[in-house]
């Protein structure tokens, strides 16, 4: 069993975990993610991994609710065990020296791109973040996004921290002044990564997104987080997470994004029901 | 004790033929199809057994199960007594009893097979096992000297159960690793409830726990720790992971949103309890007209799962002819009963869908047989001509397995050697890899087989193990 050592609710939506798990702290690198199942009924979720910290064997993850799964996450309390956390999944990022990078991050993605910042700062390059979100409140690890960074960015859609607007606008201004970015990362929403290729693909800089497609057992195992990348199908789990963005067919992976839509709303709403006559919602 | 009957009586005899479900009723529900022998079907169908010497029967059995003794000891209504002789060299009866191809097994040895009649040894051990289950007989752990060596076993899955199970028993301390958050492999995501309860295979996995063998569930090795790791740890390895990757047919339209791999169809609805959803979380898809590519004994799992969750229609498209199908028979006919479609010599070259990505039609052409080809089988040729959409709305591929590639890429940094489908290379006697001290067994070194294979790929692994350890072998101190 693996413990939640700490939780913190960062907005009404966003929670913060630490998790026990020595085994998989001690190999995880920025980029990977992990498997949990909350308990023996839940359903395997893939999340991406915010942190590690390989001396007390913990793993950070931070989620967003937006189904049955995470709602049930974020009821659970430190000292609460998790039924299965298993990991670190898929291939690391490619971390090196490049020059100058972007890395840029929507909610909480930015708690997932926050490890590849550090790293690629840590390689030597000079690494610019974007991050935004809908609002403030939404923005999470800011100061050590800037830790993380060499320059940090922010932007928020409804302009009530920092500049209002979307991090795509910034980062097109970056990259029509700034003609040494030689790779972007980017780690958020499926659509707002998708709409970041689209800005960067004129400039033809190769950028990196974290594509959190639906899986079971997140080994190579049942092909369903299967996506086409330059015309080949690769398995987001064994050959990802991380692809460039450029080559990846994002009708299709929305489209495969979204497949049990209706289930997952039908399982959100037993679930409240569920709650609500046992008094807990 | 039962009596004796005469040699020419026994000859005389029908096979017992077992108990099942309606069809009727069975498409209903996800509960075990056959419903076992009663005790006094098994003495009627045990007192056919001619008791020959030496027994023909064994020689069918890669678990070397002591077939003749323990269908004596049912004869004498010692039921318990049944069991554990079984257990001398099988840990997964109540497994091997219900999945096991006895007509290519231990039924086609059979001397009574001549007539056409085996002796249906297969329900025999069935009933005993699940007998012991309910009467809570156990097999007593063995005061055996322990030898002060480790073996890690890679796969939860059969072999590495019965792999574990012998040496456990020989007096090593073995450890299963297994990436699942359930012991079973393939009896758990992939072999139906309707096949095989999943709390039998708890339970037999419960009862080789009991016998001191160590598991760690939810490890991925590879990743939570790479096979080098692992090698430096332990005297020996054995990996026996499945073939665990699926095998598309790489026709367009094959990323549509309702297009699945076996692998993934029936994990969700076997491991993961799908069929019982929103009570369990994994949601999937309940088609209306599903059609399954392939007709092996998993396209026939696929098919029976799909009717039972609600499918109005559900077909099996296969480009060769019955005759050619690699299934069993009787999940054939199982499937056929159940009201499974056979589409025999049709092959799917593109499947269709909308604009959300939704599947909505399948274009096929009928096909003819030709010549045989290197398999032996005649090779199927499309009739030009004869394309046409099929109607469904979801697609699930069956056409077999690939090899995984984690463990294989770990272990390759030790110099184990795999062959040009990613299988292992092995020595066919101890099953071990081109690395002195790491064996291999099941599906990741044969290629997709069954689960009776891997059980004896298991034994025959454990006995290289032995081998190698008694010989002085260390696979950690050999870094």
């Amino acid at each position: 069993m693996y413990k939640i050592v700490n939780k913190e609710k960062w907005h009404d939506i966003v929670y913060s975990m630490w998790i026990d798990a020595p085994c998989v702290a001690k190999e995880a690198q920025p980029g990977q993610f992990t498997i949990l199942m909350i308990d023996e009924k839940a359903e395997r979720i893939p999340l991406t991994i915010a942190d590690y910290d390989r001396e007390k064997g913990l793993i950070h993850i931070v989620f967003q609710v937006v189904g049955k799964s995470t709602a049930q996450l974020a009821q659970m309390n430190e000292g609460d065990e998790l039924f299965t956390f298993i990991g670190p999944l898929g291939m690391p990022s490619e971390i090196e020296n490049y020059g100058t990078v972007v890395t840029v991050g929507g909610g909480t993605g930015i708690a997932c791109v926050h490890p590849i910042t550090r790293a690629l700062k840590e390689a030597g390059n000079k690494t610019i973040a974007i991050i935004g979100a809908k609002n403030k409140e939404l923005i999470p690890m800011e100061e050590e996004m800037r830790k993380a960074s060499t320059e940090l960015l922010i932007t928020t859609d409804d302009g009530s921290y920092v500049r209002k607007g979307f991090v795509t606008e910034v980062l097109k201004e970056i990259l029509d002044k700034d003609k040494s970015v030689k790779k972007i990362w980017t780690i958020g929403p499926a659509i707002m990564m998708k709409i970041v290729c689209d800005v960067t693909k004129p400039y033809n800089v190769e950028t990196i997104v974290s594509l959190n497609a639906v899986m079971v057992d997140g080994t190579g195992m049942c092909g369903s987080c299967r996506v086409t990348v330059g015309g080949e199908t690769k398995y987001t789990c064994v050959d990802g997470p991380e692809f460039n963005g450029h080559l990846v067919d994002w009708t299709e992976f929305l489209n495969r994004l979204v497949r049990y839509g209706k289930l997952e709303k039908l399982a959100l709403e037993t679930y409240k029901e569920r709650e609500r006559i046992e008094g807990r919602g | 004790m039962a009596e004796m009957i005469p040699i020419k009586d026994r000859m005389k005899r029908d096979q017992v033929q077992m108990p099942q479900q309606g069809h009727k009723e069975r498409v209903c529900n996800f509960n075990e199809v056959p419903t076992g022998y009663t005790k006094e079907m098994a003495i009627y169908e045990a007192q056919r057994c001619l008791q020959c010497t030496p027994p023909k029967c064994v020689e069918g059995c890669p678990a070397e199960v002591h077939i003749s003794e323990f269908i004596q000891k049912i004869v004498e209504e010692d039921f318990a007594g049944a069991y554990l002789e079984i257990l001398k060299t099988n840990n997964l009866p109540a497994v091997c009893g219900r999945v096991c191809p006895q007509e290519t097994q231990c039924g086609e040895t059979c001397i009574l097979n001549k007539k056409g009649k085996p002796v249906a040894i297969g329900r025999l051990e069935r009933f005993v096992s699940d007998w012991a289950r309910e009467n809570d007989v156990h097999e007593k752990i063995p005061e055996i000297e322990k030898k002060g060596k480790t073996v890690a076993v890679v796969g939860a899955g059969p072999a590495g159960l019965v792999c574990a199970a012998d040496l456990q028993k020989m007096g090593y301390d073995v450890t299963v690793f297994e990436a699942f958050h359930a012991s079973g492999g393939v009896l758990v995501y992939g072999i139906p409830e309707f096949r095989l309860p999943k709390e039998i295979v708890r339970y037999e996995a419960g009862e080789i726990e009991k016998l001191g063998v160590k598991f760690e569930t939810g490890f991925v090795v590879g990743l939570t720790k790479s096979v080098p790791g692992l090698a430096k740890e332990f005297d020996a390895v054995f990996i026996a992971i499945g073939a665990g990757a699926p095998n598309f047919m790489n026709i367009p339209g094959e990323n549509l949103n309702d297009v699945y791999s076996a692998n993934e169809f029936l994990t969700r609805s076997n491991l993961m309890k799908a069929y019982r959803f929103p009570e369990y979380d994994t949601p999937i898809k309940v088609g209306k007209k599903v059609a399954t590519i392939g007709a092996g004994n998993v396209s026939m799992d696929s098919a029976r799962t799909a009717l039972r969750l609600g499918a109005e229609e559900s077909h099996i498209v296969y480009r060769r002819s019955r005759k050619e199908a690699p299934a069993r028979i009787e999940e054939v006919s199982h499937a056929e009963e159940e009201g499974v479609i056979m589409d025999f010599l049709t092959l799917p070259i593109k499947v269709l869908g909308d604009e959300k990505g939704n599947v909505n039609g399948m274009e096929c052409i009928k096909m003819k047989l030709g010549e045989p080809d290197e398999s032996g089988r005649r090779r199927p040729v499309p009739i030009e001509g004869t394309d046409f959409i099929m109607e469904c709305d979801m697609v699930i591929d069956a056409i077999g397995t690939l090899a995984n590639p984690i463990v294989p890429r770990s272990a390759a940094e030790l110099g184990v050697e795999t062959n040009k489908w990613g299988y292992f290379v092995f020595d066919e006697e101890t099953m071990q890899t081109t690395r002195e001290g790491i064996f291999c067994g099941g599906d990741i070194a044969r290629g997709a087989a069954t689960v009776i294979l891997a059980v004896g790929d298991g034994k025959k692994a454990a006995r290289g193990i032995d081998k190698y350890l008694s010989s002085g072998g260390s696979l950690k101190e050999s870094f």
